[in-house]
């Protein structure tokens, strides 16, 4: 099934929905040219199409295999690698001063979804060598920076987190792994690390593992757990690739989805280890890449919607079945399947705003000139990551679920390619610290421990939209009734929202704390459409005309399903303890 | 030796071509455009020539609206030097087309020009033989494999029934077929650096060009759609139908 980038959206909420003009504007990237990114984003999405997206299926069917300590990738995965490398994707993101293009996190968000579409399994690998970079370019030494950076910033060595273990999974705290140390400035690491994605194979020359293991003097819990850097091969002063590390994969796990991303068990049996950052902050340092890989974790949910989206939009224009009540012959004249897809599109295109908007946050909080603007910036950003990760992933299990529906019983058989998107994005809202811990940070961490002030600073900018509305009318003549209602609407909703969770007492602000976010999610997508759409018809943009007709749906359909997550709000948790335990058995 | 590469910029081979209401022609409004894929063969190439040390200097042209720069970006993103934006919104004619690359060539005295061998809009063919005729250069049109050897260049040509080696002495025109090579992906590296590559902007009177369109399009319509077969007993009635068809 082929793969078309959605360019023109992305462009399109780029540049009208969210304030990636302003991020263009900061000194750090002042080389960067809406027209380099058109450029950029046309590159890496002909390379999506042509290169990746073909080798999907083929990662489903034949899912990676482990032979001796050995993993061989899904057939065309190597050589699709060998083409990323070769085309220099992996730098996109990363500091010009390792290497990297240093290209703005939003142009990043993009190219990922469009890596994500077209192969997810296969899009893994990039994203953890990304996030491995990050953290070591953050807090390692400049030795192990010298040695490992510049060759995972082509690509030619992956990276993998090691993190889980079989009792330390959504809490970390009780992680086994030793570390000791061996008084010449490096550490024997033995113990075992479960789903380890990407923790072998044979894609990469090298791959360079990150691994949370405790020290003999630690304390316990998480605030005894630090980071090491143990490669698969030693690396030579002079860059050379030397001995095996006491490192290596005991077992793939079988999984639901994602087939072509090896899912490894590692076992580390005295391996050699460099220390990153400070002894027992090891989770501090993770969590340098966890914000990140939590946003893209987002746009692979977005990313694999739209793939199985467009299926979904193929089909219904070639199957002809039953008498249409409109023009069209096939099934995309049955309004009930012209639902889904509107629902579907408008869904995706909200949950792709907020990582957008997750993205530009986290570039103004890296480069604006401004102290005060990137202290805000960066507030912006940790609140809304939860909020991608989770309605991002949470619209993609949707969306798909949804295509698989499109294809009647076409899409229950494996051959149309739409299960395994169904099967794919399932663990979206998996990986990357469940949903519900999301929903939990969003609680306690954005909302709850600064007093609201975050939430608050974005309530009050979103309400500055209304007069943007009235103004696009008063330019354009363009009516826009619908979406002034839902707005008001929602914004009442969301600051009665976040009163509540403010107010209400812990164990019941966790009862609906899942909720909120959700809530979250439709109201600040569909406020950032309406913003996109208002900014559109300003510009004058071809595609506006269309956007007005997609956030008309949204404020119709989706904004509104805020309302019934503010009703449980009111009465949270209580709802949920009231019922007896033991009736969750039979009644 | 200096090579020029003509690029189009043209609907999206894989967009379908959908005729504006009036029958006035393609309607392009909204629609993915790309570079001809024939042109991104000749700028592969070029490229390749330029790698090889056989080219000095490549340069790519674009006759067309302002957003021929984008393709012209596209060609430098894979390795061109430098680009030449003749700018127009006229659609020109090839013969307007290959009067204005003649000038470029004689200004830009360039030894070998690389052209599509037709552009997958309006399929004319025409370009590269005109602008060949009038600099009065030999030509090896539908190149399968190119060789070059001092002042001289070798051109397998795809005919019908096979392949034909003509030798051309340069300067010459050389006219791309499909699989001459298969054109490389953009790296992103290569993609930040072409933004830093020049774009010289001229129109068509700079060259002194009289593009006045010499064709008049009555109406464009779709291609009639296919209608259903007609399923034969044997072969005597599969010959009977085809004789009534006037076919044989």
């Amino acid at each position: 099934m082929p793969y078309t980038p959605p360019i023109k959206s992305m462009k399109y909420l780029l540049h009208h929905a969210v304030d990636f003009d302003a991020v263009l504007a900061c000194p750090d990237h002042s080389d960067t040219t809406a027209d380099l990114v058109g450029d950029i984003l046309d590159g890496a999405g002909r390379f999506a199409s042509d290169v990746l997206a073909p080798t999907n299926w083929a990662g489903d069917q034949t899912p990676a295999a482990l032979s001796g300590d050995a993993v061989t990738t899904s057939p065309g995965f190597k050589d699709a690698y060998s083409a990323y490398v070769e085309a220099g994707w992996q730098g996109l993101g990363m500091a010009v001063d390792h290497g990297g293009m240093g290209l703005p996190q939003a142009v990043s968000v993009a190219t990922g979804e469009m890596t994500y579409a077209a192969n997810m399994a296969f899009g893994l690998c990039p994203m953890l060598t990304a996030s491995a970079m990050k953290a070591i370019a953050a807090h390692a030494s400049d030795d192990l920076k010298a040695k490992y950076l510049p060759k995972m910033v082509t690509g030619e060595w992956s990276g993998a987190m090691n993190l889980t273990e079989p009792q330390a999974g959504s809490d970390l705290g009780p992680v086994r792994t030793k570390a000791v140390d061996k008084g010449d400035g490096t550490y024997a690491i033995s113990g075992q690390k479960i789903y380890i994605t990407w923790g072998e194979h044979d894609c990469a020359d090298n791959i360079v593992h990150l691994v949370l293991a405790r020290l003999p003097d630690a304390p316990e819990g998480s605030k005894g757990i630090s980071l090491f850097l143990c490669p698969k091969y030693f690396v030579g002063d002079d860059g050379a690739l030397g001995e095996r590390n006491s490192l290596k994969c005991i077992g793939l796990e079988h999984k639901l989805g994602i087939h072509g991303s090896p899912t490894c068990t590692m076992e580390f049996d005295g391996a050699t280890g460099w220390l990153i950052g400070e002894p027992n902050r090891g989770l501090a340092c993770m969590f340098t890449m966890m914000n990140e890989a939590r946003l893209f974790v987002g746009v692979q949910g977005v990313a694999i919607g739209d793939r199985a989206y467009q299926a979904a939009l193929g089909f219904a224009r070639e199957r002809v079945q039953g008498r249409t009540l409109g023009k069209q012959e096939t099934i995309i004249g049955h309004p009930d399947v012209r639902r889904m897809l509107m629902d579907m599109k408008a869904r995706l295109m909200g949950a792709r705003v907020i990582c957008m908007a997750t993205a530009v946050a986290g570039d103004i909080a890296a480069s604006h000139p401004h102290e005060e603007t990137r202290k805000a910036a960066h507030i912006r950003e940790a609140l809304l990551t939860p909020i991608a990760k989770s309605y991002g992933s949470d619209v993609g299990i949707s969306a798909t679920s949804t295509a698989v529906q499109v294809h009647g019983g076409m899409g229950f058989v494996e051959e149309t390619g739409a299960a395994q998107h169904y099967r794919d994005s399932r663990i979206a809202s998996i990986y990357e610290g469940t949903n519900g811990i999301q929903a939990i940070d969003l609680l306690a961490r954005k909302i709850r421990r600064d007093g609201g002030a975050g939430m608050m600073a974005l309530i009050e900018e979103l309400s500055q939209i209304p007069a943007l509305l009235v103004m696009t009318t008063a330019e354009t003549g363009v009516r826009l009734g619908s979406s002034r209602d839902a707005l008001e609407q929602s914004l009442a909703t969301l600051r009665e929202a976040t009163q509540i969770m403010l107010d209400i007492d812990e164990a019941d602000g966790l009862g609906g704390a899942s909720n909120y976010l959700m809530l979250c999610g439709h109201i600040i997508a569909g406020c950032l459409l309406i913003k996109g759409m208002c900014n559109g018809l300003l510009a004058g943009d071809p595609q506006a005309e269309n956007m007005q007709k997609l956030v008309w749906y949204h404020a119709l359909v989706v904004m509104p399903e805020a309302g019934a997550h503010l009703n449980y709000l009111r009465r949270a948790g209580r709802v949920l303890f009231d019922y007896p335990e033991i009736a969750l058995g039979d009644l | 030796m200096k090579v020029l590469v003509p690029v189009k910029r043209v609907l999206d081979y894989n967009v379908k071509a959908r005729v504006k209401a009036d029958q006035s022609g393609v309607d392009l409004s909204n629609v993915k455009m790309s570079m001809n894929p024939f042109d991104e063969i000749s700028v592969e190439e070029a490229v390749r020539m330029k790698e090889a040390g056989t080219a000095t200097e490549a340069i790519v042209v674009s006759i067309g609206p302002a957003k021929a720069q984008e393709t012209i970006r596209t060609a430098l993103a894979i390795g061109m030097d430098r680009g030449i934006h003749v700018l127009t919104d006229e659609d020109l004619e090839p013969l307007a087309i290959a009067k204005i690359l003649k000038a470029i060539v004689e200004a830009e005295d360039a030894q070998l020009v690389i052209a599509g061998k037709q552009a997958i809009d309006n399929d004319y063919g025409a370009t590269g033989s005109m602008l060949a005729a009038m600099l009065d250069w030999p030509q090896g049109t539908f190149a399968n494999t190119v060789e070059t050897s001092g002042g001289s260049m070798t051109v397998k040509r795809e005919v019908d029934g096979g392949l034909q080696t003509v030798k051309l002495t340069l300067p010459a025109v050389v006219t791309t077929d499909l699989r001459l090579n298969e054109p490389r992906y953009a790296r992103l590296p290569d993609i930040m650096k072409a933004k830093k590559k020049t774009i010289d902007a001229k129109t068509p009177e700079d060259f002194g060009v009289d593009t006045t369109p010499r064709l008049k399009t009555v109406k464009v319509t779709e291609p009639a759609g296919r209608s259903a077969g007609v399923i034969v007993e044997n072969v005597e009635e599969l010959v009977a139908s085809l004789k009534k068809e006037g076919v044989i």
